[in-house]
């Protein structure tokens, strides 16, 4: 087929050409849309000039430097209600990712379980994984939080069921407390080691009792960590040898045992030498003392984001993986490989493919919905530096225009970041 | 990127521009209908009937207002309004006047451009504890956990007294009035502190008020009055005058029952006179008609009588008068001389 376009006839520009001639449609419609858009903005503009909130107290960030005044639940770095509106941000942001990691962790192993089982041949556990789908991600997560939270706080005890001699609860295994306030855990830490050398022995001499001294744990920390790492690579090496060895004489040697012991002994020996103990939590006054707390408020928003986004990973993942051919499959089988080594090691890695772009959107929306955390009370970003704050100043332009920064940015990290792992996992193309 | 940062605040601060022009009065004869910012629900101060009737301490203010400038106590439209949102729906116009127990503060008056007109309730704020949990005194709250209204003043003196006091404490923000309900009730939060007598009106609404106790400590001023945005005086003096007009009514015996012989002919008292119109000309002098007390008056009675009717002995919330008596009753309820 030709198309019969023709070569221009030099018979000069007319201005209706503007609109019926091919060549120059585009440009006018172009024109058009841009000086609509100039307008456009230009009335928001000039309806913010003209905003009286605006013309009565103009943009001043200066009030992040004052003192916040409010006391904030859940203070990842140190806080007092002397410090300043600009430190209640940052811990409300600091709080925001705590829960939006969390989240997104989570409802990424739930999302890839569920989806998988959808695809299961039990009938059982397939018809169940849709039905937790479909309850979950047509139910806003709004009320998902909400309902996560009311749960929490009438079904589990307070503080006061624990007291007395014959208390109507106890602790899990005396260690770790389940309250409608949220759950107390024991805290770990360290009674030597680097970083500050503990305080002189009690007076009377008696230093057999050496669990009351805690030293400053960060640096500890590190060389935790440290290990860890070390573990890892050592792991990694052995698996290499085991591989080049398989490769050699096609026998796999037996490693798991080797693997163990380089994740334990070390970090077993680490710890001791360290001085670690448990700092268990102990009902005194109205709350639990001591150990850590995850507040109800962090442990329904976390739920509630990982089981609703995880509704939605699940259908991604089954999507991605329908979308392997099944000769890939049979092709795999034809071969010998058992399901799940033919899942793990054939259809997954193809899938991750397809499955990796949209779930880059469910981390950002799990980002975004962290936002409704004052539902429940979390005092995550919006609810320090776009709620207490902004009520409390007034400074309300300033404020959301920090919320917006702060989301833009965290979310474009997320993008990036995740469109990098995209581009490691994508089709090379030789 | 950074087209959608402008965008999304321009068209943030494009919806908070809407109305706010000077001339409220002006605005409010146009429409008809008075637009009052009130609590989402708080019973004895703004709350919706069994029939959707807005009733309490603070509609009754609200409809006093509307019945001065417009003579029709039912021309309002009941904005309800959080702690966070009542400011903007002020500043922005949505709502002419705020009157959901907001505490006359120097920021709010200097910084947030507000005139609080008046003081209408006098208050403080106190802690409601379980009578289980043993305390007596808000001094043995130390490592508590405390439920709070967001976005208060209680926000901020609550910490305050903490730390004056040098114990610990762990808040539980929350939005509303129902979220604290649950939380308290289920023992998750040991202590709730907001104003007494808000206090006062939820606890009558638990379901065995008798099981909770107020501590005896105030720990706060909390003046509660009326609100208007800065610079436009006229309109600020309309509220703050009709609202004089219910006090003076109170400690000059005009009630909701003699209002109407009181205003037909000039009686004995010239200070009464004035207020109810026949004579002098104060009304006009607000831009209104001459009758605007007398309406004021007749919606819902004085002062006393509509303390009476949403808060007083009465009432399941029964609140003594306290310092919200006339000033010649020991109080602090002070009209200036209408002439």
């Amino acid at each position: 087929m030709t198309t019969m376009t023709g070569p221009p006839r030099a018979d000069g520009f007319r201005i209706g050409k503007l609109l019926t001639d091919t060549r120059y449609r585009s440009y006018t419609f172009q024109a058009i849309a841009v000086v609509l858009l100039i307008v456009f903005f230009g009335w928001l503009v000039s309806n913010a000039i003209r905003n009286p909130v605006l013309q009565q107290s103009g943009i001043d960030f200066g009030f992040l430097s004052e003192p916040a005044g409010y006391e904030i639940s859940q203070q990842p770095i140190p806080y007092t209600p002397q410090s300043s509106h600009l430190r209640a941000a940052v811990i409300g942001a600091i709080n925001t990712l705590i829960v939006a990691l969390l989240a997104c962790v989570t409802a990424t192993v739930l999302g890839v379980i569920a989806g998988i089982l959808r695809l299961s041949n039990n009938w059982v556990i397939r018809k169940l994984m849709s039905v937790y789908v479909e309850i979950f991600r047509n139910i806003p997560v709004l009320i998902w939080i909400l309902i996560f939270m009311t749960l929490s706080v009438n079904v589990f005890p307070p503080p006061s069921a624990f007291r007395g001699d014959d208390p109507d609860a106890t602790p899990v295994l005396g260690l770790m407390a389940v309250t409608n306030r949220g759950i107390y855990f024991p805290r770990p830490y360290f009674t030597n080691g680097i970083g500050q050398v503990p305080d002189a022995p009690a007076a009377d001499g008696d230093d057999t009792a050496p669990e009351a001294q805690e030293v400053a744990s960060s640096a500890n920390w590190l060389i935790v960590l440290a290990v860890l790492a070390g573990s890892f690579f050592a792991v990694r090496a052995v698996n290499n040898w085991a591989t080049v060895r398989q490769n050699a004489t096609g026998l796999r040697p037996t490693t798991w045992w080797m693997t163990l012991a380089l994740w334990v002994v070390p970090l077993a020996l680490t710890l001791f030498l360290l001085g670690l103990r448990w700092d268990v939590p102990e009902l005194r006054g109205f709350n639990f003392q001591g150990g850590i707390l995850a507040r109800n408020s962090l442990i329904a928003l976390w739920f509630a984001l990982s089981v609703y986004t995880g509704a939605f990973i699940a259908e991604n993942v089954r999507a991605g993986i329908l979308a392997i051919s099944s000769g890939q499959t049979e092709a795999a089988a034809a071969l010998g490989l058992r399901p799940r080594r033919i899942m793990g090691l054939v259809v997954l890695p193809q899938a991750l493919r397809i499955i990796i772009p949209p779930l880059i959107s469910q981390y950002l929306n799990i980002t975004k919905n962290t936002s409704l955390a004052i539902v429940v009370g979390y005092m995550d970003l919006t609810a320090t530096l776009g709620g207490i704050t902004l009520n409390q100043t007034g400074r309300a332009l300033e404020c959301i225009l920090l919320l917006m920064a702060f989301y833009l940015t965290f979310s474009l990290v997320i993008s990036a970041v995740m469109n990098a792992y995209n581009a490691s996992v994508a089709l090379k193309e030789r | 990127m950074k087209t959608s940062v402008l965008f999304g605040t321009l068209a943030f601060a494009g919806l908070a521009a809407a109305g706010a022009s000077a001339a409220t009065l002006d605005d409010v004869k146009a429409r008809g209908k008075l637009n009052c910012g009130v609590n989402t629900g708080l019973a004895g101060f703004a709350e919706p009937d069994a029939s959707g009737e807005w009733r309490g301490f603070d509609v009754a203010i609200c409809r006093a207002v509307a019945a001065a400038i417009l003579g029709d106590p039912s021309a309002v439209n009941f904005v309800s309004t959080t702690g966070k949102t009542r400011f903007t729906s002020l500043a922005s116009g949505e709502i002419d006047v705020l009157a959901r127990n907001t505490t006359w503060t120097f920021s709010r008056d200097a910084d947030l451009k507000f005139d609080f007109v008046g003081v209408n309730y006098y208050d403080g704020q106190g802690f409601i504890v379980p009578k289980s949990l043993g305390v007596t005194s808000a001094t043995e709250l130390d490592g508590a956990t405390v439920c709070i209204q967001t976005g208060t003043t209680t926000e901020l003196n609550l910490a305050d007294y903490f730390r004056v006091n040098d114990m610990s404490l762990e808040p539980v923000p929350i939005e509303t009035e129902a979220e604290a309900r649950t939380q308290f009730l289920a023992g998750a939060c040991d202590a709730y502190t907001t104003d007494r007598s808000g206090l006062a009106a939820v606890r009558v609404a638990y379901p065995n008020p008798d099981d909770y106790v107020i501590l005896p400590e105030t720990i706060s001023k909390e003046p509660l009055g009326p609100l208007v945005r800065h610079g436009d005086t006229e309109w600020g003096d309309i509220i703050r005058w009709t609202y004089y007009a219910l006090v003076a009514a109170e400690e000059y015996g005009i009630t909701k029952d003699n209002v109407e012989e009181l205003a037909a002919a000039p009686g004995d008292n010239p200070e009464v006179n004035r207020i109810l119109g026949t004579e002098g000309e104060l009304g006009a002098m607000l831009g209104l008609d001459s009758d605007w007390a007398k309406n004021a008056i007749a919606v819902n009675g004085n002062y006393g009588e509509i303390f009476a009717d949403n808060l007083g002995e009465n009432t399941q919330i029964d609140l003594a008068r306290g310092l919200n008596a006339l000033y010649t009753e020991g109080g602090l309820q002070y009209a200036p001389p209408f002439r």
